[in-house]
């Protein structure tokens, strides 16, 4: 028997399944995700991404299966069955989840610096001057002026909108990063730009991420696996590479022959 | 139809009911307990949470002083002071020094309190975090959870807005290192006297239901940060009747050519500092 | 100018002691009457007043429920079917007068019954009890049945014990029951518009007297110690269902002292909309928002802390000016403001 202690992974998910009354939003799903991997969960509206999603945050009670979360001293938690408080703290420290409209990531109604500065703020950063510092370094990392730092998200083009949220969500370098849709609504060039800065990142930070889309071009980009979804279950799963070049299922064959060619 | 009314008013099933509010707010300082307040003789916003405070606590042997911001011969104070004489006997008083309980709206007096005397505040807004987050079942949860990033937000946006802190009064601040507190109406002048108090501060809000404490020489801070330290008004110039300086000053307008008097909000304390049966202006 | 005895008040204004007893949270038409004496026609005053004396009082014990479907009934309405057993009994009631200044009022000795006893109604019913309407839909099991209380299980008091959120349905009755006419009034208005909108359709209003009877612990069987007059309205709401339990109805209710049915009628309409959380609807408006209606309902605590606004706030507005002026100073100056970086 081999000595070696296997690192655990960072999330490991079992027969995760949520239903909205009759409706079926997932059924057993299952995956694990490892320190420093991108996992994409693609498949189109209604496949069931999203509950997945929102039941992996503990946003919305999941009706069955197990959500094992590695934190950062080394503990195990089921996410599942955490109590609210535990749930709330891992979601202020070690998690960061980027929604699909800004709006619900952001404070509309504070400065861009105060939403980048927030997360240093509520962990016990106390000197104005550094904090607005920090808010300025991420902000140019994002590609957002300067100048904008006290601007009201509200005035911001949706894509800085979302580079802003990234930045907030980013500023205390989370351990795990939910993403919903990161590109979703906005023009073609604008998601291009978005992906170049997420994937830069991702590699610079050694990002754990789970990010759900449609875009099986934002996938490719970000993804080192895919898992692809249909009417509520997993189809299909493996590296990105070899689920959009080969694809088995004939659902994923399917979804990879529509993306349209330039 | 007359009736008897208990001592102080209430009955004793409420005093108890309230002492025992009380004495969780003192275990815990700066938390919040909700309790069952009263309607009580006078409209709520004037005082009803401070009047059940006192009522609890009070003894036949206290000496009771009331103040509403900082005098004693304001309206409101002159009623709350009959309410209690009316409905204890016990004896009343202008004077900080001499009095055993003290009833105060808005003002912590300029007279430094001793051990062994009680300060009761009245409170309209209880939660710090009111205006940041309207929903009682939220701001419950940020306080069990110790969430108070969002308040640092707003210093954050005041900073950056105005060049500093824009909050005068109600300045909120941290107790025992644990609870964010909102410290009623004061100024934040104020602040810096509840800090290691030797004298046991209880607030009361009636309307909103709240009672909370802090024990003798807890440590109170201001929220602030490293380089924009709390600080707290400055007046150019001393009292007019009785010449302190470093004393919260109130602006009267005396004729109709903006002409203006600044004179001690804390009567008793200005009375002392003049000779003998000088009256103040305005009285 | 001869001064208003408390009989004058009791009788002639009757439905003024009805909403001081209700919102005053204590019934006794007299002291009620003299409260409204004492703030010379201010009701909200005359309820404060009410709710201080109250105060003052010490509990002896709770009553058992009443029994509403006992009540000696002299109105009873429903709007849901044509007739009803028993019969739709118009009784005393604004309703269908026609809104003339009577002048003849105005000369001393003209004063007559209230308005709808000749009208129609058959003045007292008698004894005989009168089934409820929301029985029948209940026997066919159309509408939500209320699940029975367990005897001797808990009641939530406000007046001992404050609100918390979430609050369970009783204590939310209570608060809408003590809660301010007008406001209600508006929020049940605005469900009606469309800000929660609950489809009502007015099941049965019923206006008469029940017994009040209390089971002290010492005799332990129940006696009856007074008869009051309540109105109750039941309405009856959008219905539910889903692909595992088939539709019904839902419930809105409403129950206040004497004939003051306007007020059971909106209290029976945000009930109704607070239910969304446990009804598993998505609450849209803040008429469902049980924290802002619940919070604000209270016109004693509404006129206290809006009218505070008249004591002096002379000390935290000198705050203020001083900041003011500071700001104002250094914006002249140009040596505001400016994002101080770095430093």
């Amino acid at each position: 028997m081999s000595a070696m202690v296997d690192e655990p992974p960072l999330l490991s998910v079992r027969g995760l399944g949520k239903r909205y009354g009759a409706q079926l939003g997932c059924r057993d799903v299952g995956f694990d995700l490892w320190p420093g991997e991108v996992l994409g969960v693609v498949g189109e509206s209604g496949s069931g991404k999203t509950p997945v999603l929102d039941c992996r945050a503990g946003r919305v009670a999941a009706d069955g299966g197990r959500v094992a979360y590695a934190k950062a001293d080394g503990t195990v938690v089921d996410v599942l069955r955490l109590d609210e408080a535990a749930r709330r703290r891992l979601l202020r420290t070690e998690w960061g989840v980027v929604h699909q409209h800004a709006r619900d990531g952001l404070r509309m109604g504070v400065s861009a610096g105060a939403n980048v500065g927030e997360r240093l703020m509520a962990l016990g950063a106390r000197h104005y001057g550094r904090v607005r510092g920090r808010a300025l370094d991420w902000l140019a990392r994002v590609e957002i002026g300067e100048d904008r730092i006290d601007d009201l998200p509200e005035t911001f083009s949706g894509g800085m909108q979302q580079r802003l949220q990234i930045a907030r969500n980013l500023v205390t370098e989370p351990r795990l990063v939910l993403m919903d849709e990161p590109t979703g609504g906005l023009d073609v060039s604008v998601q291009a730009r978005l992906l170049d800065l997420l994937r830069g990142l991702v590699e610079d930070l050694g990002l754990s991420a789970v990010i759900v889309t449609h875009d099986l071009a934002v996938a490719r980009l970000l993804a080192h696996r895919l898992l692809v979804m249909r009417g509520g279950e997993v189809v299909e799963s493996g590296l990105t590479d070899q689920v959009l070049d080969d694809p088995q299922h004939p659902y994923a064959q399917l979804l990879v022959s529509s993306v349209l060619q330039p | 139809m007359t009736t008897r009314y208990n001592f102080a008013y209430l009955d004793e099933q409420t005093k108890r009911m309230i002492r025992r509010a009380v004495l969780k707010a003192v275990a815990v300082p700066g938390y919040q307990v909700p309790f069952g307040s009263r309607e009580m003789p006078l409209s709520y916003g004037w005082g009803t949470g401070g009047v059940q405070v006192t009522a609890s606590v009070i003894g036949p042997d206290d000496v009771l002083k009331v103040i509403d911001q900082g005098a004693d011969d304001t309206t409101n104070a002159v009623s709350i002071r009959r309410f209690f004489a009316r409905t204890t006997g016990v004896a009343t008083t202008t004077s900080t020094e001499g009095a055993t309980l003290i009833q105060t709206r808005h003002r912590i007096p300029e007279t430094p309190l001793r051990e062994g005397q009680i300060l009761v505040l009245q409170v309209p807004i209880p939660e710090p975090l009111r205006w940041l987050e309207p929903r009682e079942a939220e701001t419950r949860k940020m306080h069990a959870l110790e969430e108070y990033g969002v308040m640092y937000v707003r210093l954050y946006e005041d900073i950056t807005r105005h060049g500093k802190v824009a909050q005068t009064y109600e300045y909120p601040v941290m107790v025992d290192g644990r609870y964010l507190m909102r410290p009623s109406p004061i100024p934040k002048f104020d602040n810096p006297k509840l800090d290691r108090s030797p004298a046991l501060l209880l607030f009361g809000a009636g309307r909103e239901k709240r009672i909370y404490a802090i024990p003798p020489w807890t440590r109170v801070k201001s929220l602030d940060f490293d380089d924009h330290p709390f600080e707290v008004e400055h007046w150019d110039r001393a009292c007019d009747l009785c010449g302190a300086q470093g004393a919260f000053l109130d602006e009267l307008i005396v004729d109709d050519k903006g002409g203006r008097l600044f004179i001690c909000s804390d009567t008793d304390y200005c009375a002392r500092r003049r000779p003998a049966g000088e009256p103040r202006p305005g009285a | 100018m001869p001064e208003l005895s408390l009989a004058q008040i009791e009788q002639q204004l009757a439905l003024a002691v009805d909403r001081v007893m209700t919102e005053g949270s204590l019934h006794d038409r007299e002291l009620a009457a003299l409260a409204v004496k004492q703030a010379r026609g201010d009701l909200i005053e005359a309820i404060f007043l009410l709710r201080a004396y109250r105060t003052t009082l010490p509990r002896l014990g709770v009553s058992l429920p009443l029994d509403t479907a006992a009540m000696v009934v002299h109105r009873r309405v429903s709007a849901i079917f044509k007739d009803v057993p028993g019969g739709q009994i118009l009784g005393p009631t604004f309703d269908y007068t026609h809104r003339l200044l009577d002048f003849e009022l105005a000369a001393p000795g003209s004063l007559v019954a209230p308005a709808g006893v000749e009208s129609g109604g058959e003045g007292d019913r008698g004894t005989a009890p009168l089934p409820r309407v929301m029985d029948l839909l209940d026997r066919e099991g159309l509408i939500e049945s209320e699940p029975p209380s367990e005897p001797g299980g808990q009641v939530g008091d406000l007046t001992r014990e404050p609100l918390t959120f979430p609050a369970r349905r009783d204590v939310r009755l209570q608060n809408l029951a003590r809660g301010d006419e007008g406001f209600l009034l508006a929020m049940g208005y605005a469900t009606q518009r469309g800000y929660g909108r609950n489809h009502p359709f007015a099941g049965e209003i019923r206006h008469g007297e029940v017994a009040v009877s209390l089971a002290p612990e010492e005799l332990g069987f129940a006696v009856e110690i007074a008869t009051i007059s309540v109105t109750e309205c039941q309405m009856v709401n959008q219905f539910k269902g889903s692909s595992t339990t088939p539709a019904q109805f839902t419930r809105g209710y409403g129950l206040v002292f004497g004939a003051a049915e306007r007020k059971a009628m909106a209290m029976a309409l945000v009930d109704r909309a607070l239910r969304v959380r446990e009804l598993g609807e998505e609450p849209a408006s803040p008429t469902q928002d049980e924290e802002f209606v619940l919070s604000h309902s209270d016109s004693v605590e509404a006129s206290g802390f809006v009218q505070h606004l008249k004591l002096p706030h002379y000390v935290d507005f000198q705050s203020e000016l001083v900041l003011v002026r500071d700001l104002r100073a250094a914006h002249g100056t140009g040596a505001a403001s400016a994002a101080p970086d770095g430093r």
